[in-house]
């Protein structure tokens, strides 16, 4: 298991290199270097100003290069001007030069300068991350138990009434992407001139103008059921039916193999048939189906923190790059990358765990 | 001009719909929670020893749940009718029945010829015997006629899709034109957007994006799937871990950062996406090239021709997909010449062609790993063991024994994968990415139609319903034809 564990983090970190190599690339191009420029310094720049003012930042040098000192194991550049300013990747200008550390990168924990906010990347993640990590833990507590309780519901006698209205609820789930559910829910719920609002406002049902609020800025700081129930539900329910779908499979499954039928012959209740000796063996294969779907969550925490407006992770993700904020974007798909990977390995130690018949030797 | 109501001089109906809905939705409600309790109907025994029972409350509640599925779909239909004869006098849905009397029409026609000629259909006639398939089959057809239609006919639509019409900026569904000419349609049938187009007309006109890009991006997805997945499963060792690991690496990146990375304007610039675009559209003639000669080159006679024929038509059909203006790739400093201009078949646009590739190159990792996965299934089987014996080459057991083989699974993931690509190209339109931003396509009108989404719904909710009922038709569609397949 251990040599397994180390085997898994050390392809994981050749995943991870790789990738981040790939985003470096990409957003170092010369065209998005030129724009870069063109948004920081003016719009009216010409080439020579675009080639001087990348060359002063350490831009154009050799890719290979550029990414040693990103990583921090090449030292950082410096440039020296002809008036006598100098200034580095590492210092800004003006400081002494025994204060000038040689190496900056990911590896001495700096993740560099964002470019759009102005601020250092490292507090700038993690800020967001706090926040879309709220929203990840409130989506995940809404989707996991239903999801489960919808496929166990479905699962536990298939081809029942039950069965097939739940399971067409799980397809049609899956059938709608977060883009179109948050638009019906904001124009059903969140309107106060069309939808159930107005209704209800009117019989005196809410004391608001909206059942919901179709925008979750406020519940960056105070989150509450009104500004952050509708986000929350708009990504769960995409990914609520693809875990229940499992969910229904692997019960339907278990509810056909041999010790179930003989703690029925015996008499076994139905409830405690369902509870105490199927549910556990059901819930191993939805078990890294959630993990799995982790990382598709954050697909949806984009599309949601963009529709809503709520400024998390996937938001910053939006503005890194649509504005080639090239350090951030790195940061950025940095903690995707990671989060893919340890999800994906938590998966597969849980799965050994919990499914005693496989063993990694 | 009146402004119209949605159902206009049917609306008497209304109310018997929404009731038979309501006792619908209560039925299916009762159902669900009499599953809850185990039930047996009464049982008498007959003189003659039989054994009779009656099916209990249980089979009442599903003998009604059937009937009022049946009214409801009578009710649908009458409206649907109604519709089409009464034109507009209908209101707004009797508008646009008539607006898709040639969809229905094709649709009709489908149905009837594929149920009559079903048995002779293998797994396509199959579909025809399950319920679900058939829902699922009849919505994606209803959007694929309406995308050939109205894309490339013209048919469907009531106004130009681009033209802006004064006083028509946000107007509710059903408004009346103002000041419209002779022979014009006189009514925006769902409203106007935020620059005065009409949203039903660009409804129409999106589905024809979808329905082009969507199933091709999906086919080559899977000609690359295939070409690499079949190998890597059957000969598995260093070239299986090779390809596992690119496979792995690209599935390990969020698809939203991806599509940023790629699809904008400056990568489009740095001819990126014609490298892309060369590397993965060859897939198909080698896929093909492969498929023929591992079968026909015991024959050379035969072979050669044919090989020369179809790969001819086929590279052609290749260097005119990836070669616009005659040049393969043109960036500032440098050009790769493609094909001539008088040779060149068709252009892709720049735009359209990054959402393409980019498109195909997230969806194929997913299908290397099911192909790859189905041959290592396969590859044990006694009939791969079989051929091996009788001497085919690798090639031919990996495409005539393995592929056939799987193509169950295959084809049922083919339904979903278009679906998928389906809410992919959505999102590409959400974020505004790779269209222009007036293209009709369903993310973009969405994304347009987000920013007044809580005054003036209509205008995104419209393809957010088409888009919708687009990924359930398929969804569905996989639904039953896995059924179907998995009966034999």
């Amino acid at each position: 298991m251990g040599i397994f564990i180390l085997r898994r983090l050390g392809v994981m970190l050749l995943t991870a290199l790789c990738l981040t190599f790939i985003v470096f690339w990409l957003t170092n191009l010369y065209p998005n270097l030129e724009k870069l420029a063109k948004t920081q310094g003016n719009f009216r720049m010409s080439d020579e100003a675009v080639s001087s003012y990348l060359g002063d930042r350490g831009y154009l040098q050799p890719m290979p290069v550029k990414f040693g000192q990103w990583l921090g194991v090449m030292p950082g550049w410096v440039t020296e001007k002809d008036d006598g300013r100098t200034f580095g990747r590492c210092f800004p200008e003006g400081t002494p030069e025994a204060e000038r550390p040689t190496r900056c990168g990911v590896l001495q924990g700096d993740w560099g300068f964002s470019t759009v906010f102005k601020d250092d990347v490292g507090p700038t993640v993690a800020t967001r991350l706090a926040l879309t990590g709220k929203l990840m833990l409130c989506v995940l507590l809404l989707m996991v138990p239903s999801a489960l309780i919808v496929g166990v519901l479905a699962g536990m006698r298939e081809g029942s009434n039950l069965d097939r209205s739940l399971s067409t609820f799980s397809i049609a789930t899956t059938a709608t992407p977060e883009y179109v559910s948050g638009v019906i829910f904001i124009a059903l719920l969140a309107s106060s001139k069309f939808g159930l609002s107005p209704l209800l406002a009117e019989w005196g049902w809410i004391d608001g103008k909206t059942l919901f609020l179709g925008s979750a800025t406020s519940a960056m700081a105070d989150a509450n059921f009104w500004n952050f129930f509708l986000p929350v539900l708009t990504i769960s329910l995409y990914g609520m039916g693809y875990i229940a779908r499992m969910t229904r499979a692997s019960m339907a499954e278990v509810m056909t193999a041999q010790y179930i039928r003989t703690a029925r012959l015996k008499g076994v209740k139905f409830s405690d048939i369902v509870l105490k000796h199927a549910l556990r063996n059901a819930l191993i294969a939805p078990f890294t189906v959630i993990m799995l779907q982790i990382p598709w969550l954050l697909n949806g925490v984009v599309i949601v923190e963009t529709l809503f407006n709520y400024k998390g992770f996937g938001w910053l993700l939006v503005q890194a790059a649509s504005n080639n904020d090239i350090e951030l974007l790195l940061a950025v798909s940095v903690v995707s990358v990671v989060v893919v990977l340890v999800t994906q390995l938590i998966s597969d130690i849980g799965y050994v765990y919990l499914n005693p018949r496989i063993r990694i030797s | 001009m009146d402004p119209l109501t949605w159902t206009g001089s049917l609306s008497g109906l209304n109310i018997i719909f929404l009731a038979v809905l309501g006792l619908l939705a209560l039925t299916i409600v009762v159902s669900i929670l009499t599953s809850l309790v185990p039930s047996s109907g009464t049982r008498a025994v007959g003189s003659d020893g039989t054994l009779a029972s009656d099916t209990g409350a249980a089979g009442f509640i599903s003998m009604v749940l059937g009937y009022l599925f049946y009214a409801l779909i009578a009710l649908v239909l009458v409206y649907l009718i109604g519709g089409i004869i009464l034109g507009t006098g209908a209101g707004i849905f009797g508008g646009m029945a008539r607006q898709f009397l040639p969809v229905w029409i094709a649709l009709i026609l489908t149905f009837v010829l594929s149920i009559t000629y079903k048995r002779r259909l293998g797994l396509y006639g199959k579909l025809f015997d399950s319920t679900v398939g058939m829902i699922g089959f009849g919505i994606v057809m209803f959007w694929v006629f309406t995308g050939v239609f109205g894309g490339v006919f013209d048919m469907l639509i009531t106004h130009d899709s681009l033209s802006q019409v004064s006083g028509m900026k946000n107007k509710l569904p059903g408004t009346p034109l103002r000041g419209a000419e002779e022979g014009e349609y006189q009514w925006f049938l769902l409203g106007g957007d935020n620059l005065a187009r009409d949203v039903f007309s660009r409804l129409i006109k999106g589905s024809w994006v979808v329905v082009q890009i969507a199933p091709m991006a999906t086919l080559f997805a899977f000609m690359v799937g295939i070409t690499l997945g079949l190998p890597a499963g059957y000969y598995g060792g260093r070239l299986d871990t090779v390809l596992s690991f690119l496979a792995n690496l690209i599935l390990a990146f969020p698809v939203i950062l991806l599509f940023y990375l790629l699809v904008t304007p400056e990568i489009v610039l740095t001819g990126i996406p014609n490298y892309m675009a060369m590397f993965l559209f060859i897939f198909p003639l080698i896929f093909v090239a492969i498929l023929l000669n591992s079968r026909f080159y015991t024959q050379p006679s035969f072979r050669t021709p044919l090989l020369i024929v179809v790969l001819g038509v086929l590279g052609w059909l290749y260097l005119s997909m990836i070669s616009n203006d005659g040049s393969i790739v043109q960036t500032d400093t440098y050009r790769i010449p493609g094909l001539p201009s008088f040779l060149d078949g068709f252009d892709i646009d720049a735009g359209i062609l990054v959402v393409f590739v980019s498109v195909v190159f997230v969806n194929s990792p997913t299908v290397f790993r099911i192909v790859r996965g189905l041959a290592l299934d396969i590859k044990t089987r006694d009939y791969v063991a079989a051929a091996q014996t009788r001497g085919e080459g690798p090639w031919y057991i990996m495409l005539w024994e393995i592929l056939p083989n799987a193509r169950g699974p295959l084809i049922v993931d083919f339904c979903l994968r278009i679906g998928y690509t389906t809410i992919l190209l959505g999102t590409l339109g959400f974020f505004g990415l790779g269209l222009e931003s007036e293209s009709p396509d369903w993310g973009s009108t969405i994304n347009a139609g987000r920013r007044l989404l809580a005054l003036y719904p209509h205008a995104a909710i419209a393809p957010a319903l088409a888009l919708l009922s687009l990924v359930l038709g398929l969804n569905l569609l996989a639904d039953g034809l896995r059924e179907e397949s998995l009966r034999d």
